[in-house]
């Protein structure tokens, strides 16, 4: 199954606030959760998370630090604002709206079910 | 640090993988920086990405070079990337003035002299991208604390400091004369000393340059006021014009000390090509800044009079006897600092004037031909005449220099030059119907002082020219390497140092002070 493109941007500051939101976090172990957590069905072009960050930080929802990493190469941190916070509870209302709504629908109709997990 | 890093993976395969993977990096990211969207910093966020990626596609089993693949293919296109960056940074598109300290991180970073222009991109990459992570990891908040007052904001507190000197002297001999002439001849030698101080210390010529460029200074401050010019009586009255040698040689004096002012500015560089175009260049934009600069200025103090008459506060009084006395030499160390500090910060502006106006100024010389052909007036022509006509060829010479100065020397000819072409031939089949009326007239009226300097220049301009042009249809026939343009043009500047200086110096005496 692929994901079409404007749901994945759609998803794309929600999932990037809600993984800032369990600890603060750098691009590529971002990028690996999110792989993780969608079970490798949400992908991203790697690059174009930066960008992203890059918005988000100046919307000021997320904040940023140079680090060491362990490997000692400097490493951009991000973690979540209270202004992220925030905005993260609001997308989070709205898309459980959707999801109702959505589950409604198609609970109501019991038309072809999508067979969950099994693509 | 590549070093450490694949200490700290022992699972990296093949031995003596790493350098290999050192270089791929380095090339991508020279590849990158390209991109005027990402900043050294986005590109050391992708970089740390790029080797996390590299690092895990290694642990499980890939070579350096297939990781590198890999991982860059991840990445993205870099063009995607860049288009993606400008949206959330759109600031960028209009590259701001740096005014902090990041740019001198950056020229530490960069390794020596990042403000020498022509840094090339492709030596030292290695050792300019390690450095890169090195410097970047805190950012401006280490180098602040670590750079001192004088050199922060591209020193600017050394211009200023400067620009006020400058004010100072000529102030303080405002102070000791009132007499016009007395700084229609000493503006330069009193302002430019400073500017050349500006440029010892940005670049650091030897001190043979600075022995040579004092050593002009004091040649010239002692010709221009030990020459017994016009006489006492004349100059104490204010209303007495100076005598035509004397302006002469005040004005060729003043661009003579102009480009040995730029010794300073290009340093060791004065000999090659290269260095003396990057005067050029900083000359041009120079301009520019201090038009711009003084147009805003007058704006503001005009504002302010008008504003403080408005409560019956007289300040003019203020304005002429401190503003402008110090604010005309000053704006000269500020122009200059604004040169540098916006050089490598954003686009010259100089060479954009030129696209526009070299269009426009070729179809005036052109109805100039036909005018010309058809008045058939041209032999009557005057001692003004020639002066504007010397006027029109240094506009056509600055337009060409100035689009020699910001072109791509690999790029091949193309319409620009065309009507660079046309523009020089109309020049010269201008400036040959002038010079031969005036060789006619020369000969009944004899010389005057005026008369040969405006004469020897337009000669001096007119080889120049013709030679420009030949070399230009040269290079549109793909006969001729644009070098060999750029080399012709830099190579002429010491002709007008000379004749600049012979004017100045020998003139008054040739023609008797008259």
């Amino acid at each position: 199954m692929r994901i079409g493109k404007d749901l994945v941007a759609a998803a794309a500051t929600p999932v990037v606030l809600g993984i800032l939101s369990e600890g603060e976090s750098y691009g590529y172990a971002i990028l690996q959760q999110v792989s993780r957590l969608s079970g490798g069905e949400l992908e991203w072009s790697d690059g174009m998370l930066y960008p992203l960050l890059h918005r988000l930080e100046r919307q000021g929802l997320v904040a940023s630090e140079w680090r060491q990493s362990d490997a000692g190469r400097p490493r951009k941190h991000y973690r979540l604002s209270p202004t992220g916070a925030a905005a993260l509870a609001e997308q989070r209302r709205q898309w459980t709206v959707v999801g109702d709504v959505l589950d409604k629908l198609w609970s109501v109709q019991g038309g072809p079910t999508p067979a969950l997990g099994g693509a | 640090m590549r070093a450490a890093d694949t200490a700290g993976t022992p699972e990296a395969p093949g031995p003596g993988a790493s350098p290999g993977l050192d270089d791929l990096v380095a090339s991508w990211r020279s590849w990158v920086e390209r991109r005027e969207t990402l900043t050294a910093s986005d590109i050391d966020e992708l970089e740390g990405h790029l080797l996390d990626r590299v690092d895990a596609l290694r642990a499980a089993g890939l070579h350096d070079d297939e990781a590198f693949l890999v991982a860059v293919k991840r990445l993205g296109a870099v063009d995607d990337l860049s288009h993606e960056y400008a949206r959330v940074h759109s600031e960028r598109l209009w590259k701001q003035l740096v005014l902090d300290d990041s740019a001198v991180a950056d020229e530490r970073r960069g390794g020596a002299s990042g403000a020498a222009s022509g840094v090339d991109a492709d030596s030292g990459l290695g050792a300019a991208s390690d450095a890169g992570f090195a410097g970047a990891s805190d950012g401006a908040a280490a180098a602040s604390r670590s750079v001192p007052f004088w050199n922060r904001a591209n020193g600017l507190a050394v211009a200023l400091l400067l620009g006020v000197g400058a004010g100072l002297a000529v102030k303080v001999a405002a102070e000791l004369t009132t007499d016009p002439a007395f700084f229609l001849r000493n503006g330069a030698v009193l302002v430019l000393p400073f500017l050349a101080a500006w440029f010892a210390w940005r670049h650091r010529p030897t001190l043979g340059v600075l022995l040579g460029i004092a050593g002009a200074f004091l040649a010239a401050g002692l010709v221009l006021n030990l020459y017994p010019w016009g006489g006492p009586g004349a100059t104490e009255l204010f209303g007495a014009p100076p005598a035509a040698t004397e302006l002469l040689a005040s004005l060729h004096a003043a661009v003579a000390l102009w480009l040995v002012t730029g010794l300073a500015y290009v340093g060791d560089g004065w000999r090659t090509s290269a260095g003396r175009m990057d005067f050029v260049r900083f000359s041009g934009e120079w301009v520019v800044y201090y038009v711009l600069i003084a147009l805003v200025g007058a704006g503001l103090s005009a504002l302010t009079i008008g504003v403080f008459s408005t409560i019956d506060v007289d300040v003019a009084w203020f304005f002429n006897d401190w503003v402008l006395p110090c604010a005309i030499p000053g704006a000269v160390l500020v122009a200059a600092w604004l040169v540098d500090a916006k050089q490598r910060v954003i686009e010259n502006i100089a060479p954009v004037l030129t696209k526009v106006f070299t269009p426009l100024f070729t179809i005036m010389l052109l109805a100039l031909v036909v005018a010309a052909v058809l008045q058939w007036n041209v032999v009557e022509a005057e001692r003004e005449l020639l002066i504007a006509f010397d006027l029109v060829l240094v506009v056509v010479l600055a337009l060409l220099v100035y689009s020699y100065s910001s072109r791509d020397p690999l790029q091949r000819a193309g319409w620009f030059e065309r009507i660079q072409l046309v523009m020089l031939a109309a020049a010269l089949v201008v400036d040959l119907f002038v010079l031969v009326a005036m060789v006619g007239r020369t000969g009944e009226f004899g010389w005057s002082p005026n008369k040969t300097a405006s004469l020897g220049l337009n000669v001096i301009l007119l080889v120049n020219l013709a030679w420009s042009a030949w070399l230009q249809l040269g290079f549109l026939r793909g006969r001729v390497p644009f070098d060999r343009l750029e080399r012709w043009q830099t190579g002429y500047l010491p002709v007008y140092l000379a004749w600049a200086a012979i004017v100045a110096v020998a003139f008054p005496v040739l023609f008797g002070f008259e």
